[in-house]
């Protein structure tokens, strides 16, 4: 085949954004460079200096870097589990956002995993992790989780693509391009042995990235839990903060839906239904997480432990009330009634509902963390605060943008939507449905003569 | 095997200061500028801090000189990543400066805030004259790792190796940490706890006795004496 082959196709609008590069492209990547590049420099800074250019001091001596470890880890939940467990129940309407999800995964774990690297203040000797590696620290479980779910969601990732790599090797001319997609592709050629393969290694993969994914975001919970700290030695720890991910990471992948069927045209591909569905799961997840806060609120106020009810105070009434109450308005007074109100469960209100939960789980990763330090047993630091400079944001700054980025030039490389699933879909569906649903309803045994 | 033990007696504590002085100046704890107090990140091995109860004309103001607690059970050990912080057999908590990278995660482990962080490379910004007045027994502290009380830990190899060199077995009284060295109202004692007759084991056996959050179950080899009992 040729290069002008792929305008003529069906999909052709998903092979659109790869072959074809506009001025808002370069824009994009200029702006989202130039943030970056402050967060480079502003850690250029930080490792100079050291963390003393930060805003942390004692006792809030863990702070920005910790709350966005634990809130782009929580974000990476979305993709890989979600559409795990979406391929593993064989719900149609996966099709389209499955990769959408998968690569939030991967970039934002890296960028999380980063967070804790930043943290550091002798990230020089890094290496110690191994020369003199402790398993009887949180830490290290976390290093463990971390790569184990990066590799796992990397590959899970990168396997269903095979398929879309050949067809891209296909339609290049020759060039890079061209020797990159040969490579990545593994000498795809679509044969029924190699799709066997490939079926079987998608569904053994989806079964394993589950467990890896719940244990990431236990195992960030335990580095606070295994503390005595007051309201962090909490043992429900493990599961609030797998809901919170999951939550957090369902509404990134309903924003990143959203703007991906804006800039390249998707209408077709992600339709409101999906938005309908996505935004029905986000609704179970604000209960949850309402019910998980709700618990984990009213036993400590109800134990009336003294030094668990001067940060219980802090949080409800304290210095930062505003935090905590922004967090409770974001993450169930506005989404809940568009979320459970039919009329108000579109792509427009899914949307709204998404950036408030996104901002939500922010404030509440900063709202377990940064109390807590602030206000410890001894009474020695009565005025514990804490402020984040100009290099906390820059790098927070340059981390998103990083993630932006890199999202951008992902899509610039391969298709966003899978072209083969799509196309899978588009060919098997009725009947895989038709089969399954013939289990289990009487009268369904016969697939209807679709076209004669 | 000796278990070093502390008694602090806080009805006879003045809150003289002295022990944070003799403190600051054995252990070559980084004096730091006034902006950075400000962002509230003093180095102070042992801090007196301060409990008030009541309001006038019925206040009562309560001491406590607040060195490392040196746990049997520590929170901070159990978290350290990378084994800087450790347990020593004779039951000293120790920090590995040039093996720590810095992720702070004992400095939030510990539930009596004893543990600090060199933000800056405070060491290398106090003034050049001012090293000749260190301690060459304690290593300074480059920036990015955390640092702590050790209960004048380079005292003892020093009074083991004069006691090897006089071919005798240490006595009570050759390892005193700076600060119980330095208290003039005589409100510090220094020993072997694993000792039932030392001084420290008598004291700690007072019906005044008590450690700060014992319900933690943390261990603190550090006991106070008071009448009146203050977070246990």
């Amino acid at each position: 085949m040729t290069e002008s082959d792929w305008r003529k196709e069906e999909d052709a609008i998903l092979f659109q954004p790869i072959f074809s590069t506009g001025w808002r492209f370069y824009a994009t990547v200029t702006v989202l460079g130039a943030l970056v590049l402050w967060g480079v420099i502003s850690y250029i800074v930080q490792y100079r200096e050291g963390l003393g250019v930060t805003g942390m001091g004692f006792p809030v001596s863990w702070s920005f870097y910790i709350i966005n470890f634990v809130f782009f880890i929580g974000i990476s939940h979305a993709g890989t589990l979600i559409s795990a467990i979406l391929r593993l129940s064989q719900a149609e309407w996966r099709r389209p956002v499955t990769r959408i999800a998968e690569v939030i995964t991967v970039l934002v774990l890296g960028i999380g995993g980063m967070n804790i690297l930043i943290d550091l203040g002798r990230p020089d000797r890094i290496m110690n992790l191994f020369y003199y590696g402790r398993y009887q620290s949180p830490l290290l479980w976390d290093a463990t989780s971390v790569t184990a779910y990066l590799t796992a969601s990397s590959v899970y990732l990168f396997v269903p693509m095979i398929p879309d790599i050949a067809m891209l090797r296909d339609r290049c001319a020759p060039g890079w391009r061209k020797f990159f997609y040969q490579t990545m592709a593994l000498g795809w050629e679509g044969t029924p042995a190699q799709h066997r393969v490939l079926n079987r290694a998608i569904a053994i993969l989806a079964v394993l990235v589950v467990p890896i994914a719940v244990s990431v975001h236990t195992v960030v919970a335990f580095v606070f839990s295994m503390t005595l700290q007051p309201m962090w030695h909490s043992t429900i720890f493990g599961p609030y903060f797998v809901v919170g991910a999951i939550f957090s990471g369902t509404a990134t992948l309903l924003v990143a839906m959203a703007i991906l069927r804006k800039v390249f045209h998707l209408e077709d591909y992600l339709q409101p239904i999906h938005f309908n569905y996505l935004g029905l799961l986000m609704l179970v997840m604000v209960l949850l997480w309402t019910y998980f806060t709700f618990a984990e609120y009213l036993t400590t106020y109800y134990g009336n432990e003294p030094n668990e009810m001067r940060v219980f105070f802090s949080k409800f009434t304290g210095k930062y009330a505003l935090f905590f109450w922004g967090m409770v308005v974001c993450n169930l007074v506005i989404p809940f009634p568009i979320l459970a109100i039919n009329r108000l469960r579109t792509i427009g209100g899914t949307v709204i509902a998404s950036v408030f939960i996104i901002i939500g789980m922010w404030l509440e990763r900063f709202i377990i963390i940064v109390p807590t330090l602030a206000n410890p047993r001894l009474p020695e630091y009565a005025q514990g605060s804490y402020f984040p400079s100009i290099v906390e944001i820059g790098i927070m700054v340059g981390c998103t943008a990083l993630f932006c980025l890199l999202y951008v030039l992902f899509s610039k490389l391969f298709p966003i939507v899978s072209v083969a699933e799509i196309r899978e879909g588009r060919e098997h569906t009725e009947e895989i449905v038709h089969k399954r649903l013939s289990r289990y309803a009487p009268g369904l045994g016969k697939l209807p003569q679709v076209n004669p | 095997m000796p278990r070093w033990g502390m008694v602090i007696d806080l009805d006879k504590c003045t809150a003289c200061q002295a022990c944070v002085v003799a403190c600051q100046v054995e252990n070559n704890v980084p004096f730091i500028e006034e902006k950075e107090y400000r962002r509230s990140r003093a180095i102070s091995w042992m801090k007196v801090i301060s409990e008030t109860e009541g309001s006038f004309p019925n206040v009562r103001t309560q001491f406590i000189p607040r060195p490392c607690m040196q746990c049997d059970n520590p929170p901070c050990v159990r978290v350290c990543p990378v084994h800087a912080t450790y347990l020593s057999p004779e039951g000293i908590v120790g920090q590995i400066y040039p093996r720590c990278i810095g992720c702070r995660f004992c400095i939030a482990a510990c539930p009596y805030t004893v543990k600090y962080f060199n933000w800056y490379a405070y060491s290398a910004r106090v003034p050049k004259e001012m090293h000749r007045a260190d301690d060459p027994d304690v290593s300074v502290r480059p920036k990015g790792v955390v640092e702590k009380c050790t209960f004048c830990d380079h005292r003892l190899q020093k009074a083991k190796d004069k006691a090897a060199v006089e071919k005798r077995t240490l006595h009570p009284g050759d390892y005193v940490p700076a600060c119980v060295e330095s208290c003039p109202s005589k409100a510090m004692a220094f020993g072997d706890m694993a000792d039932p007759e030392s001084i420290v084991s008598q004291l700690a056996r007072s019906p005044r006795a008590f450690r700060l959050m014992e319900a933690l179950g943390t261990k603190p080899k550090v006991v106070y004496l008071s009448e009146r009992k203050l977070y246990d």
